[in-house]
């Protein structure tokens, strides 16, 4: 299983941090500053597994963020690369080519996403369509759920790539929901 | 979804603080009013204040007290506030946390919740950081979930069910049937997740392994599926059909097919097929690949097929990433016991590894290449081996010179080449050498005799260049303090003749006694080997004797006590100093329980009068503990019992090259009690065999002590010779022995030999002495123990 997953900046600050087992508070800092320290010392077209205590660290580098990832002995470094590589594809999608700030302004949605992704320290979710569109829905579900009320009402507002955009909701439902163009903005979502 | 606009702001304007202090009092005010917000009845703003609060939890500060927060936001209808509730609950609390008990009911009613966002958020909160009473409490819920629900709730109750058996491995029982039936499903997420919660049931129980040994037939099907279905979109990643479920349905038939026939035949087919069809071009497929060697090589696979993995992995060997190399090396690592040969024919391309410069591929391949050792490539490896400890970085130099000292002592071709080999290592990284290393060279060398005139001119001339080597330093004073005389006689059939004045090897070895950089035992080994050369050379005696006086006011007590015994030994035993100072014997390999370097210095400060240490006995009860003490007592277990320097005896008195059974020797002592008949008079025969007869006689007695006179006389035809005697008391008793008046005893009684032995006993124990008597008679030597139980009474 994996055991936490980091992502700091180049400055070595935290931007999102998902423990998988229960460790106190202070150990959390001390485990930060270690992998911060280690990650951030390596040269730059060196191989991208570590060794840590008992862990496999496997760290990759977008742009100016570092993803560590810390897995146990049993796992597959490779197969933790791409999971790195996939979040960053899930988090792309959402945010419309993510850059760090989105994730420092947005990082209770950097949250939900990973949360759609794994679970438990296990991957929960194979297909990058699924987890996307479970995000979608549970964000509706966010605008306008209230007690009681089952049927989306029919306008609704989408913040997306800066530009707040108004689109019309001709039929919706729990099932589906088709949306027609605003001015700029086409989509189909549909809820599982 | 609206961003939260008083969160972003705050985020701003903590970005925009120019200094940490400034930070810390942005961050104390928006914690104040958050503070105050949450104390006051529900506002629609609950959700961007926990969510302002976990931003700055997340920068380090504490949030504690929005801990209580979370649990009433979890409680809230309001999905919003669910939703950012259940997040600060994963972050803020875990199951040490008193409060974590609380949201367990709220979990409760989400799990049976008409959405399944909601039931998702508490299902991930419960696999995330659920405590072992909040599994114990809800395994039957997710056991429901797990039979009857839609894909999405399935498969986060399966990963939720494995975090329950992790926390509470009882519960494993109740997941297996559903467990199995989710194997039928076609929704991958749901497999994946029926995947791993086999594994892990699996893994805990042996006895669920052999049930879900049958479902091996349904992985592989499911395998195959994956593996020659075409493109297909959803699940598709660089031409890989869903790498993750692969990896993880590989994963669970290496666990199923350990160790069991019939399972590994019924994957063999798979498996081969895997490992041809992948595409290993980009790192997905590679993932794969390399996830269908481990399992190849840890089940019972046919031969052709290990071929196959073991050719695999070579290929990964000459691949350009070098994260592949990496793991070709590790997973090499792994069989390099069983497959040795097949792992030698990569040999080249590790050795080359060693020259990477990436600091994990370099200590993968260090590691393989000690492996790799053998008899037939030792020379090119060692070769290899030693290019790379003169560069390789500093936290793999000592396992790099420990491996490199147990290749060369297994696989050494030549005594030279090996203590050549041994002399490079300290030379380079003399400083990172485990401690043994130095008794283990200076053994090696005292065994190779024809090479001592070689090893001490090399050693020398490495002395001379560079005395920051701790290691080389002591083992190089050491060989000249033996050999010095070979050095000074110049030549020498392996190495060039150079000229050595005796002033120049007492120049560098008082360098090394005065430099600030000789750690102090260097600096004891420097004056030991002075204090032997003075037998070894001839004109500058007198200097060697300043040297050892200046050194007996040294503040280092050690050197301090080895100069006043050395001044000692030239005043007043000159007569001796020839003896005790001579050539060193053999060292027996594994004599037990000491270190070799250690051994040979104390055994030549054991002799000196001026601190005879006593010998203690040892109680029967505890021979082998005690043995240790005697032996560090000594120091070597070549000198158990202490000896009287014999007046002008030719018999070295320095450490007896018996074997490994000097300890042996040392609990013979012991065992062999041969109590003598009390005799209360003032004097007694303690022993009399062969013509030998010693009697002790009571000299005074005093309050804490008692001194005694041994009397040795020789009944036979014969004269004997080396008569000596060594004893030993009790452990709180302190024994002085007094020279002997001679050491033969000429036949027929003709002479004695007498021997005053003092006894201090200040704990009043009771007195035993056990004495041991050694000498030669007709050319053969003999020995023999006798034990004293009570002295004569007046």
């Amino acid at each position: 299983m994996m055991r936490f997953l980091l992502l700091f900046s180049r400055q070595g600050k935290l931007r999102l941090q998902k423990w998988f087992t229960p460790i106190p508070e202070r150990e959390k800092k001390k485990i930060i500053r270690d992998m911060t320290t280690m990650v951030l010392a390596r040269q730059p077209r060196s191989c991208n597994f570590l060794h840590w205590k008992d862990l496999k660290i496997i760290y990759k580098r977008y742009a100016s963020l570092y993803f560590c990832l810390a897995i146990e002995n049993q796992e597959n470094e490779l197969l933790a690369l791409e999971v790195i590589h996939r979040y960053v594809e899930l988090l792309d999608k959402y945010f419309g080519n993510v850059c760090e700030l989105d994730i420092i302004f947005n990082f209770e949605k950097a949250y939900f996403i990973l949360d759609e992704f794994l679970l438990g320290g296990e991957i929960q979710e194979t297909s990058k369509q699924v987890v996307n569109r479970c995000i979608e829905s549970s964000d509706m579900l966010q605008e306008y759920y209230c007690e009681g009320e089952t049927d989306f009402p029919g306008t609704w507002r989408k913040y997306h790539g800066g530009v707040y955009e108004q689109t019309c909701i001709l039929t919706c439902g729990l099932k589906g929901i088709e949306i027609t163009a605003g001015e700029e903005y086409r989509s189909r979502m549909y809820c599982i | 979804m609206s961003p939260s606009v008083p969160l972003q702001e705050m985020i701003r304007a903590i970005r925009s603080a120019r200094t940490q202090c400034e930070e810390r009092g942005v961050i104390q005010r928006e914690c104040a009013a958050i503070r105050a917000q949450f104390r006051q009845a529900d506002n629609g703003g609950r959700s961007h204040n926990l969510a302002k609060l976990l931003y700055v939890h997340m920068l380090g500060y504490p949030a504690h007290f929005g801990q209580m927060e979370c649990v009433r936001m979890i409680a809230s209808p309001r999905y919003s506030e669910k939703r950012v509730g259940y997040l600060g609950a994963m972050m803020l609390l875990d199951e040490k946390q008193d409060a974590s008990l609380l949201i367990t009911n709220s979990i409760k009613n989400d799990l049976s919740h008409s959405n399944q966002y909601v039931q998702s958020l508490a299902l991930c909160t419960l696999a995330c950081m659920g405590s072992a009473e909040m599994c114990r409490d809800l395994a039957p819920e997710i056991d429901r979930l797990l039979r009857a629900s839609n894909s999405y709730i399935k498969k986060k109750a399966a990963l939720c069910a494995v975090h329950i058996v992790r926390k509470v491995h009882e519960l494993g029982e109740l997941f297996a049937p559903a467990a199995r039936s989710l194997l039928a499903e076609k929704n991958h997420g749901v497999l994946h997740g029926a995947v791993v919660l086999i594994t892990e049931l699996c893994e805990r129980n042996p006895e669920t392994l052999e049930r879900f040994r049958k479902t091996v037939p349904d992985l592989v099907q499911i395998m195959k599926g994956l593996v020659i279905s075409g493109y297909s979109p959803e699940h598709d990643v660089a031409g890989v059909s869903d790498p993750f479920l692969q990896v993880r349905i590989l994963r669970l038939l290496r666990i199923l097919g350990r160790n069991n026939e019939a399972a590994s035949d019924a994957m063999n087919d798979l498996l081969a097929q895997v490992a041809t069809n992948t595409d290993s071009t980009k790192t997905v497929g590679n993932a794969v690949l390399y996830e269908t060697v481990l399992t190849v090589l840890d089940i019972k696979s046919e031969s052709g097929l290990r071929v196959l993995a073991v050719n695999i992995l070579g290929r990964f060997l000459l691949n350009n990433d070098r994260n592949i190399r990496y793991i070709a090396m590790t997973s090499l690592q792994r069989i390099v016991g069983t497959d040795h040969n097949a792992v030698q024919r990569h040999r080249g391309t590790i050795v080359d590894c060693l020259k990477d410069q990436d600091a994990s591929v370099k200590r993968r391949a260090l590691e393989l290449s000690l492996a790799l050792v053998s008899a037939t490539n030792i020379r090119s490896m060692m070769k290899e081996l030693l290019l790379f400890l003169s560069s390789c970085p500093l936290e793999l130099r000592s396992q790099a010179a420990s491996g490199i000292f147990n290749a060369a002592e297994r696989y050494a071709p030549s005594q030279r080449w090996h203590i050549d080999t041994i002399l490079h290592v300290l030379t380079t990284a003399g400083g990172d050498v485990r401690d043994e290393t130095v008794p283990n060279l200076i053994q090696l060398i005292t065994n190779t005799s024809e090479l001592h005139c070689y090893t001490v001119h090399k050693l020398y001339r490495a002395l001379l260049s560079d005395i920051s080597q701790q290691s080389l330093v002591q083992v190089a004073c050491w060989c000249i303090g033996e050999y010095g005389d070979l050095l000074l006689r110049g030549e020498c059939q392996e190495t060039e003749p150079v000229q050595v004045t005796e002033d120049d090897v007492l120049d560098a070895l008082e360098t090394v006694l005065q430099s600030h950089m000789s750690a102090p035992a260097t600096r004891g080994f420097a004056l030991t080997a002075t204090m032997k050369l003075s037998t070894r050379i001839t004109d500058n005696v007198d200097r060697i004797r300043s040297i050892v006086s200046i050194y007996g006011s040294c503040i280092d007590v050690e050197l301090q006590q080895r100069a006043v015994e050395y001044n000692a030994l030239f005043k007043k035993y000159d007569h001796m100093r020839a003896a005790v100072l001579e050539r060193m014997p053999v060292i027996e390999k594994n004599s037990p329980g000491h270190t070799n370097g250690e051994s040979t210095r104390e055994a030549v400060k054991e002799v000196q009068p001026a601190k005879v240490k006593q010998a203690e006995t040892l109680l029967p009860q505890q021979p082998a503990n005690q043995v240790c003490d005697l032996l560090d007592l000594l120091g070597g277990s070549e000198e158990p019992l202490q000896s009287n320097p014999a007046v002008g005896s030719t018999v070295p008195v320095l450490p007896i090259s018996t074997s490994s059974t000097a300890g042996g020797d040392l609990l013979d002592l012991l065992g062999g009690l041969e109590p003598t008949p009390l005799t209360p008079a003032p004097t007694v025969t303690v022993y009399e065999k062969s013509g030998v007869t010693l009697t002790l006689s009571r000299e005074k007695q005093s309050d804490s002590g008692l001194t005694v006179t041994l009397t040795a006389s020789n009944s036979t035809d014969s004269d004997i010779s080396s008569f000596t005697l060594q004893a030993a008391v009790p452990k709180s008793v302190q024994l002085h022995m007094k020279a002997p008046s001679g050491d033969s005893l000429p036949a027929r009684g003709a002479a004695k030999v007498t021997q005053m032995v003092v006894l201090s006993n200040p704990n009043k124990v009771n007195l035993k002495m056990r004495i041991r008597i050694s000498y030669t008679s007709q050319g053969s030597a003999f020995q023999d123990t006798v034990q004293v139980d009570s002295f004569p009474e007046h």
